[in-house]
């Protein structure tokens, strides 16, 4: 069972992974590098001259852009991991989740581990304004956390007070507040910014059904003699 | 011969339990590394990566 959900977890995450590379590739890095021209200088928001919002597609950068496939890899590879672990604790011996059912176990992933904590800290250009790094860490993990209690909660809790008790936990970690920064600074315009915030967020979720659905799969029709 | 019983049940987790700590940790390291250890050569080769995927990055 311990090798069987380790190798699924890595196995789906590792082509999860790959898969959301390449599409975050296609449709998130062309706007992050866009956004460095601003947080460099080369290009100049609200200057002198009015600049042009389009870009000529720069290329493929071999070695940023295959240690970006490498890192998405291994992220997603932890994602799996995490994942296989909440569903080898949600099945019964012998029972086994469908693919179907995967895809929306990854969703639920996807809330919990990206679009929670986006709510009060969206992913970010590089060059906007912030605070300081470890606060805003542990508030990332406190919100992934909570948020992944409050959904197991809501899916296999028993008694009505799984709800209110649900809520409290997704609510919570942004009545407190992430860390926000005192003065705005970002250089970079802020068409740039969302349209990276919402192209992050969109690659994360098809990676994360990607993963939920390749896992439950691989759970399923893995040989047992794996362990 | 029930303390017996009792102590095997104390220690005797299912080997779904054990699968979801070992993966649940490993799972957990792998984030932490690839997303969040701020050691400069690792945040230069993940940078995109965390960018993209929401991770706190500067």
């Amino acid at each position: 069972m311990i090798a069987k959900s380790l190798t699924s977890g890595i196995v789906a995450g590792a082509a999860a992974g790959l898969l959301t590379g390449l599409l975050q590739l296609s449709f998130v890095q062309p706007v992050l590098l866009h956004a460095e021209l601003y947080e460099t200088g080369e290009l100049v928001h609200r200057g002198a001259e009015a600049v042009s919002a389009q870009l000529e597609w720069s290329g493929i950068d071999p070695v940023r852009d295959g240690l970006s496939l490498l890192f998405s890899m291994l992220i997603f590879a932890g994602y799996g991991l995490l994942l296989s672990a909440a569903m080898a604790l949600a099945t019964a011996d012998g029972a086994s989740i469908s693919p179907r059912e995967g895809a929306v176990w990854g969703v639920c992933g996807f809330v919990a581990a990206q679009l929670a904590p986006a709510f009060s800290l969206p992913p970010e250009v590089p060059g906007s304004a912030h605070v300081d790094l470890s606060d805003r860490q542990v508030w990332w993990y406190a919100t992934v956390a909570v948020t992944a209690v409050a959904l197991w909660l809501l899916a296999f809790g028993r008694g009505h007070w799984r709800v209110p008790a649900a809520v409290v936990l997704l609510l919570a970690p942004h009545v407190i507040g992430a860390p926000q920064p005192e003065h705005f600074e970002g250089p970079v315009p802020q068409e740039i910014a969302a349209l990276f915030a919402s192209r992050a967020l969109g690659a994360g979720l098809a990676g994360w059904v990607m993963l939920g659905a390749i896992l439950a799969w691989l759970r399923r029709n893995a040989p047992e003699d794996l362990g | 011969m029930i303390t017996a019983l009792r102590r095997k049940a104390l220690f005797d987790i299912s080997s779904r339990q054990a699968a979801a700590l070992v993966c649940g940790i490993l799972g957990l390291g792998l984030i932490t590394i690839a997303g969040n250890v701020q050691a400069s050569a690792l945040h230069a080769a993940a940078h995109d990566v965390r960018h993209a995927n929401g991770f706190v990055c500067h």
